[in-house]
């Protein structure tokens, strides 16, 4: 992965051997019934750490979430938070906090009890909860809203609410349980840096729950890829979308072109795959399978070439094909690329001048192309 | 066409109420109202004036001359009826209560069970229902009578050596009272307990309330509706209540429905029991009112 230490950012408590995890889950499995939630999985999240559980519904996150706040208990598996372990301390005793994704904001109170709750629970003299809560309304700019009930206010400001009064008793940890997901597109992505900016900002770990991938890589430091109660991958937006570790992540996280084939030469970093029908690949791999062991090349739409002409190392990694669909996204154009035998490679381009005319139209005969570098070798 | 014949509808649909509160509340009573101004006679029936509808508008007003308030009068100079209306109230609040401690527990257990089982639950709270409200009172009485069941069966595992004399005294009315009217509060709390979003109940824990502060700062709160709409269900007639304090009462318990029995049966002094019954009615609408306003209020606050 030569490329990609400079991709990331300086906050990279997991590389580092000295670090000690904030929070360890510890071979945890989840069952209800015969159907099983989380299926021993282990993670360590740092201080200070944005970390995502990134999966499609069903997979388990929600659970793992709901274990770490305590209102479930697994059923074998340890967690560990901040060296003690959470085994049997109801959620009323766990230093850390919940946002919920129906926010849960008590109907009968006012903004302003609603954040003051959990202060209240704690005993904090009067004085006190009201310079707090006057912090928290600051902070989520909502001071004019201190008198109104839940009712009277708007999805995006009920969101703020919901933070404000999750973050008041300043948890150690706060936990995100699809925090933007009942929010429209717009406010969506100003609240993710939003987030990103008070997370910075008040120095918490927050651990978020998302099923879009994109709020996922936006906002976290690192995100876990779960599928069906297991992580298939912990590593940094970057890392999972450039080097997915498998073809499920690869498939998971954003669009991407899989090529199947066959190892044909292994030669210092550079697998050469024939992928049939005369298209043979050479990329980039710091695998050395046998040759004619079976591998998958993945590559991002983005990464792939459309031009008229045949590219200077055709056919080695690249193929003919007709322009079968154009989509015009405004700032990219999408083309799916019709090959001889009739598979459909997906690319893009970034329209970095005003579009004059229309590049390449319906039917016509296109070359695809693609670096050496450009892509991933799979292993399943 | 069809979006007239559905404006029709609509209109129709608003109408049904109000002809209903109509007919069977505002028409009685005003016929009721119209019997307390009369006098006793004794005739058929058995108060003046009687319109005749043959005397023309000016017989009519001659006859409407003879209204009087004197039978409100005749409420004020007789302090029975003043008792019998306190006692009734205290009999009714006090059954209430009970039945609020008796039904929250059952509601909030049902609101929790299991999903698949709540049907069959619910029809064990209605099924009483099916045998007639008599014949329950009445069973009471061979429950609680001092070699009823109950007796024998506290004497028969020594907790008691002397029958417990229950029948015949108010407690006997209030066993009566709620026993009869807990469905009117289970099922109205359990509505409200039921549609109860259970992630608040989990925000609270987050936010640090143990599991009974959190039932008192925010599922109880939030169920108060509920537990209002039961108790007016139970309370209000509970203070009318007549059947029960007969049949299950003492011969020195005092309460309105009874007076107001007596006077028509046995004095056949329709008036007087008109009068009487108007009374009960403003004492029961007139708290209710005063209360939905001021709810209404809370409600519209920082609107």
């Amino acid at each position: 992965m030569k490329s990609l230490g400079s991709i990331r950012r300086s906050f990279a408590p997991w590389a580092d051997p000295a670090s000690k995890p904030f929070i360890s889950v510890k071979n945890v499995t989840k069952r209800f019934g015969d159907f099983t939630a989380v299926d021993d999985l282990s993670l360590d999240i740092y201080t200070r750490e944005f970390f995502a559980l990134l999966g499609a519904s069903g997979c388990g996150k929600s659970t793992l979430l709901r274990m770490l706040a305590g209102f479930e208990q697994p059923t074998s598996g340890e967690i560990i938070l901040d060296g003690q372990s959470l085994a049997g301390i109801p959620p009323y005793r766990r230093p850390v906090n919940m946002m919920f994704q129906s926010y849960a904001l008590f109907p009968h109170m006012t903004v302003e009890t609603n954040i003051a709750f959990g202060l209240k629970q704690d005993g904090m003299p009067k004085a006190d909860i009201a310079e707090r809560v006057g912090q928290m309304l600051k902070l989520v700019k909502l001071e004019k809203f201190a008198k109104r009930k839940p009712h009277q206010l708007s999805g995006g400001q009920r969101q703020r609410v919901a933070l404000a009064r999750s973050l008041a008793k300043r948890p150690k940890v706060l936990l995100l349980d699809e925090p933007l997901g009942a929010l429209d597109k717009k406010l969506r992505e100003e609240t993710q840096f939003e987030l990103m900016d008070l997370q910075q900002e008040l120095g918490l770990t927050f651990v978020v729950v998302t099923h879009d991938q994109e709020e996922a890589m936006t906002m976290a430091d690192r995100i876990a890829v779960m599928s069906h109660g297991k992580v298939v991958q912990v590593a940094t937006p970057a890392e999972i979308y450039e080097a997915p570790n498998s073809r499920f992540v690869a498939d998971f996280i954003g669009d991407v072109n899989i090529f199947d084939g066959t190892v044909s030469a292994v030669e210092n970093g550079y697998l050469r795959i024939e992928t049939g029908n005369g298209f043979p690949i050479r990329m980039a791999s710091p695998d050395k399978p046998s040759v004619g062991a079976k591998a998958a090349v993945a590559i991002r739409p983005e990464k792939i070439r459309v031009s008229r002409q045949p590219p200077a190392h055709a056919p080695l990694n690249a193929v003919e094909g007709e322009i079968w669909d154009v989509g015009y996204l405004g700032d990219m154009t999408v083309f799916h690329v019709r090959l001889k035998d009739g598979r459909v490679v997906k690319a893009s381009s970034l329209n970095a001048v005003r579009a004059v005319e229309d590049p390449f139209g319906y039917d016509q005969q296109v070359w695809i192309s693609f670096g050496e570098d450009a892509g991933v070798v799979l292993k399943d | 066409m069809a979006r007239v014949a559905s404006a029709l509808f609509s209109r129709l649909v608003i109408i049904i109420p109000y002809a209903w509160l109509l007919f069977f509340f505002l028409i009685p009573f005003f016929i009721v109202f119209r019997i307390s101004l009369s006098q006793t006679a004794v005739a058929m029936p058995p108060y003046t004036p009687v319109f005749d509808l043959f005397g023309g508008l000016s017989g009519i007003m001659e006859k409407a001359r003879e209204f009087s308030l004197d039978n409100y009068v005749w409420l004020t100079e007789d302090v029975l009826y003043f008792n019998a209306y306190v006692s009734s109230v205290i009999i009714a609040a006090i059954s209430t209560v009970l039945t609020l401690m008796i039904a929250y527990p059952v509601a909030y257990g049902m609101a929790k069970a299991p999903k698949s089982i709540r049907p069959t639950l619910l029809m064990l709270v209605i099924l009483p229902f099916w045998t007639s409200f008599l014949i329950r009172v009445y069973a009471w009485i061979a429950i609680l009578k001092p070699e009823g069941l109950l007796n024998q069966f506290l004497m028969s595992i020594n907790v008691i050596d002397q029958p417990l004399i229950i029948l015949n005294t108010n407690w006997a009315i209030y066993i009566g009272i709620v026993y009869s009217y807990l469905p009117f509060m289970v099922l109205p709390i359990y509505s409200s307990l039921e549609k109860m979003d259970h992630t608040l109940t989990e925000a609270a824990l987050d936010l640090g309330c143990t599991p009974f502060s959190a039932f008192w700062q925010v599922t109880f709160p939030l169920s108060l509706a509920g537990v209002v709409a039961g108790c007016l269900l139970v309370f209000i007639p509970a203070v009318g209540e007549f059947v029960i304090p007969d049949l299950l009462g003492g011969s020195e318990t005092l309460m309105i429905g009874k007076t107001l029995w007596n006077e028509f049966n046995a004095n056949r002094d329709w008036p007087v029991s008109s009068a009487v019954a108007t009374i009960l009615l403003l004492i029961l609408v007139i708290p209710i009112v005063f209360f939905q306003n001021a709810q209404a209020k809370a409600d519209g606050e920082g609107r």
